[in-house]
């Protein structure tokens, strides 16, 4: 009888620490604990290009994550990339005038969000709409047209 | 060239047969599953035997496998300047194909090689078929609560695995070679999903646990009842599990991690 009790310990011990890696997991490691403890409202910028964006891509503002992108769509009528994105409820300050861009963290970082606030009193409820925005920088655009510039350039100094 | 054509018939066809006495199995095992769960006591011994017991060559793999990662995916990624996301590293091998496929692969070793024999045994010394004389139902009694046992502890074992593994990559990591122990972690918790990475681990190794133990099963109860053929059978599942594992993972993974 002893010897049940014992095994019946060591098996209670068993599966008690295989919650706890669980747990471990799920709180330590993976982004669970940050779901759950923050509320976020959702706006909306349209975007000409969201170049590499993509969802789950961090939304910044003066280089502060707050919050990240919830999903990309095409828009067939005005054939413009519509964003959405989720905002912490912590910031709900940002003015309706802020501009939207589409930036790179470093020369081939992922993309980004950032947000820029304007000077306007009004703040953006829940399904708002950022109406200023710019662009993803496309890299292989730039170089074409700078190098395209750089051969006009040598062309007219050679007249 | 007849004989070949006949050995290659024979051999097709044995084959076939033995995956659908291999199904009837199965099915004959779950269906046992009920009358199992009414008696936990038989589900709790070999929970000890299968699960228990494997704890420790599964906590100190992992803490070694982890330390490994560290020490490996350092090197890789200070060559290119980014040895703060050796967390994320680490966390995602472990928790997406690591943990589960080492742990299942340790687990066919260490606990379907023991099931295999142990039925197989059973079988050679006719303790089955002197169980069918009292009529009780050997599947019932025998097979279905060491069925439940692995499919309970794998996932389990798993999850230890992964978690150990983790704080060993870290120990390495942030104690030894000088990675900054908040970005270890913070990089991981950024880029590691709940959903996606640690549920779809979760249930690769619920898989693995099915088919590890569900082959340990078999090869047992179909063992030829001699010493040899038990020891062919315990071999068999060792190889089977190996290779069923590693050919689910790989379709598991192209499943789950497709479309990112």
């Amino acid at each position: 009888m002893q010897h049940t009790s014992t095994q019946d310990t060591l098996v209670g011990l068993f599966v008690a620490s295989g919650i706890v890696g669980l747990f471990f997991l799920a709180l330590q490691v993976s982004n669970l604990s940050s779901f759950v403890e923050e509320d976020s409202y959702t706006i909306t910028a349209r975007f000409e290009n969201s170049g590499g964006l993509k969802p789950k891509s961090p939304v910044s503002a003066a280089g502060v994550k707050i919050g990240k992108v919830r999903s990309i769509s095409f828009d067939p009528k005005t054939y413009e990339s519509v964003v959405q994105m989720s905002i912490n409820s912590q910031y709900n300050t940002i003015p309706d005038d802020t501009t939207a861009s589409v930036f790179t963290a470093g020369l081939l970082g992922e993309q980004y969000v950032n947000l820029e606030p304007g000077g306007s009193d009004v703040f953006l409820q829940n399904d708002g709409k950022i109406e200023i925005t710019q662009s993803a920088i496309i890299l292989e655009k730039a170089i074409g047209q700078f190098l395209f510039k750089s051969a006009e350039d040598s062309a007219e100094e050679k007249k | 060239m007849i004989q070949f054509l006949q050995y290659l018939g024979k051999s097709t066809r044995t084959s076939f047969t033995k995956l659908g006495r291999g199904t009837y199995f199965l099915l004959q095992t779950i269906s046992g599953i009920l009358s199992v769960l009414a008696r936990p006591r038989l589900l709790l011994n070999q929970m000890y035997s299968v699960g228990v017991l494997s704890f420790l060559i599964i906590t100190i793999s992992g803490l070694f496998v982890g330390m490994v990662l560290g020490l490996q995916g350092y090197y890789t990624l200070s060559d290119f300047g980014a040895e703060e996301t050796l967390g994320v590293m680490v966390a995602a091998s472990l928790v997406r194909e690591l943990g589960p496929v080492v742990s299942a692969l340790l687990f066919a070793g260490r606990a379907g090689s023991a099931l295999t024999a142990e039925i197989g045994l059973m079988k050679a010394t006719e303790q089955l078929s002197g169980m069918e004389m009292m009529a009780v139902d050997p599947v019932k009694r025998i097979i279905t609560p060491r069925f439940l046992a692995g499919l309970i502890s794998m996932p389990i074992l798993a999850a230890l695995f992964s978690a150990v593994g983790i704080i060993g990559g870290q120990i390495i990591g942030s104690g030894l070679l000088g990675v900054d122990e908040g970005a270890y972690w913070s990089q991981m918790q950024a880029n590691i999903d709940f959903q996606d990475d640690i549920i779809n681990g979760v249930i690769k190794s619920i898989v693995f646990g099915f088919i590890a133990s569900w082959i340990a099963l078999f090869e047992g109860y179909d063992a030829i009842p001699t010493s040899e053929g038990v020891s062919r059978a315990t071999t068999r599942t060792v190889v089977n599990s190996a290779f069923s594992i590693l050919g689910l993972d790989f379709i598991l993974t192209a499943l789950m991690f497709g479309d990112d």
